[in-house]
């Protein structure tokens, strides 16, 4: 179903808090993940306050829809989404990186609650949320698995494996998500390793495949929708997006793949949001 | 040991340790509904393979493809299941280290491994199928246990043992012909506590795997040749280690030699003088196992004499340290 005016408005208020929130984590934790955090917004957004079914104050609600974040360096993100959704105390989250804090560039499930999975290094992300989809087949249960990974970790051999496995057993309880925004560290994704035809890849390996801009609730939500209804093959949703996405500045600059803030930039890109 | 599920020495003769794995994965799986199964296009070596044909609903196989199929089995865990996982040693603790470390340890989470092939019981595969660096490999990984299961009915006994504990379990098996070494499961199988096979005064051997049932027949050996009283000890959890019987050993043989089918530098040997070490108790001490090369191809027991891992060379390794001065007790100045 469509979404509707006053849901697109609050979803773009979320997008606006939440991109600000990654600037002040990525100033409090003297730097971060920034440009990818940044770029996977509106998927983050559309998916812990519109399809996740999840509850808050209960995190281990059996039944619960599972994420799984497989570009688990972007933390960051993640992080302050789970707590403006209400997960624990947003004020937590000013430790990030610190000593013995429960948040670290790269999140721990046994540290922080609403977290599915431990993720951070490539390629692991997808085989996992695999386990976790066929898991609730084996057991009936509705829940569903949403896995997100990057652009540049598709070079892993092991997300290809998972594809592998994902078509094999028609694990149409999971819904595959690739932030494309075209930036690895080294550089374009397309000059580092390439992944073009990147669509052709996922149809090859049996995948229904979506293309939408990574940046409009419309047309994520109809992708979102799409791949709930599909029965037949698991769906991998190409999210083209923009590296550093809000802050003009960071956009397309592979420079803000990593980066850290002064004070007086982290107010300059703030403003930048607001624009 | 849970109802039905009794092994004795003719189950052993006749069956391979892995034969009896499968055969006691079944009998758990039939009252526990957790139990899922994963192989890597090796569920008929594995033997994991006769769960699979009776639970098929219950059995993934991630075709040849370790990497994924330890991080399926991850998130099967996470969504409330007791994966057992199986295939070559050789492939789960090299080729899948990262997702066993990562995917499975970091997150403590209820995933049971059982691998095959372990050290150099396929003897004639080679190197690429041999596997002497794993004990090494996974004792390193925070939260993992270790066992090195001396036979079928242990392996059995293991198993069972396994599914009571929670986190992540690492059973080493061989290629499944080895000798049976138990001729019942009731000899008092705990995960962590050592079992002594053998008295004896003047020397200790410290065994996991098939060494277990080898220096049991180099003591009697000994014993009517030599008139040596050797204790042998069946160490079959190497992590966490019974340090417990090794400090007995240390005060009342003075004399410890460690036999394992596995590269001298990581494994059992290394976990024993960690612990000789930090006694701060002198004793002779030395371990037998693959010297830091990469083993020749053969059949098993011809590899196993070769290396020193059988009756023969236990007996020769026996005298040989027999002949050594260790520190008197006298000399030490903390009073032992």
């Amino acid at each position: 179903m469509p979404l509707t005016e006053k849901e697109t408005k609050d979803l773009s208020q979320h997008a606006r808090q939440l991109r600000k929130d990654i600037l002040d984590v990525t100033f409090w934790a003297g730097g971060a993940h920034v440009g990818g955090s940044l770029s996977m917004v509106e998927i983050l957004v559309l998916l812990y306050y519109k399809y996740l079914n999840i509850d808050p104050k209960n995190p281990s609600m059996a039944d619960r829809d599972r994420f799984v974040l497989s570009k688990g360096h972007a933390g960051a993100g993640l992080a302050p989404l789970l707590a403006r959704r209400g997960y624990f105390d947003f004020e937590l989250i000013k430790s990030f990186n610190k000593f013995k804090s429960p948040f670290g560039m790269h999140l721990d499930r046994n540290k922080v609650t609403g977290l599915d999975a431990s993720t951070g290094s490539l390629g692991h992300g997808l085989p996992m949320a695999v386990g976790l989809a066929l898991g609730a087949r084996r057991q009936a249960r509705a829940w569903r698995t949403w896995c997100l990974l990057g652009d540049g970790e598709c070079n892993e051999g092991s997300v290809w494996e998972a594809a592998m496995a994902a078509a094999h057993y028609r694990v149409t309880n999971l819904v595959t998500m690739v932030d494309r925004n075209r930036f690895m560290v080294d550089g374009g994704t397309e000059e580092v390793m390439a992944l073009e035809p990147f669509a052709d890849k996922w149809r090859s390996f049996g995948f229904a495949v979506k293309e939408v801009d990574g940046h409009s609730f419309a047309e994520l939500s109809a992708a979102f929708d799409a791949a709930i209804a599909e029965s037949s093959a698991p769906t991998v949703i190409i999210a083209h997006t923009v590296k550093g996405k809000g802050v003009d500045f960071m956009e397309n600059d592979v420079r803000w793949h990593y980066g850290g803030l002064d004070s007086d930039m982290l107010e300059k890109a703030k403003r930048r949001i607001d624009a | 040991m849970a109802e039905g599920l009794t092994w004795n020495v003719y189950d052993a003769n006749t069956m391979t340790q892995a034969d009896i794995y499968g055969e006691v994965l079944c009998k758990l799986g039939e009252t526990n509904e957790r139990i899922v199964g994963l192989s890597a296009d090796l569920a008929k070596s594995t033997k994991i393979g006769a769960f699979a044909a009776k639970f098929p609903e219950r059995f993934f196989n991630a075709g040849i493809a370790e990497q994924n199929m330890f991080g399926m089995a991850a998130g099967l865990a996470l969504s409330g299941l007791t994966p057992f996982v199986s295939t070559m040693a050789a492939f789960t603790t090299m080729r899948a280290a990262e997702q066993v470390r990562t995917d499975i340890c970091y997150q403590n989470l209820d995933v049971k491994i059982i691998a095959t092939h372990g050290g150099i019981s396929f003897g004639q595969a080679g190197t690429t199928h041999h596997c002497t660096e794993d004990i090494a490999i996974m004792r390193s990984m925070a939260n993992m246990t270790v066992i090195v299961p001396a036979d079928g009915i242990e392996c059995a006994n293991a198993v069972v043992a396994c599914l009571e504990r929670p986190g992540p379990v690492y059973i080493r098996i061989g290629r499944g012909f080895e000798q049976a070494c138990y001729s019942s499961d009731d000899y008092g199988f705990t995960i962590g506590k050592a079992v002594e096979i053998n008295p004896g005064s003047d020397i200790t051997l410290v065994c996991c795997g098939i060494t277990v049932l080898q220096a049991k027949e180099a003591a009697r050996l000994l014993h009517e040749s030599d008139g040596l009283s050797v204790r042998v000890i069946n160490m079959h959890t190497i992590k966490p280690l019974d340090t417990e019987i090794i400090l007995k050993a240390i005060a009342e043989t003075r004399r410890i030699i460690t036999f394992e089918d596995h590269n001298v530098y990581g494994g059992l040997g290394s976990a024993v003088s960690e612990v000789i070490a930090e006694s701060g108790r002198a004793c002779a001490f030395t371990r037998v196992g693959i010297p830091d090369c990469y083993s020749i191809v053969g059949y098993p027991e011809d590899l196993y004499n070769f290396y020193g891992l059988d009756t023969d060379g236990i007996v020769r390794k026996v005298r040989e340290v027999m002949k050594r001065d260790f520190e008197e007790e006298e000399n030490w100045e903390d009073g032992f």
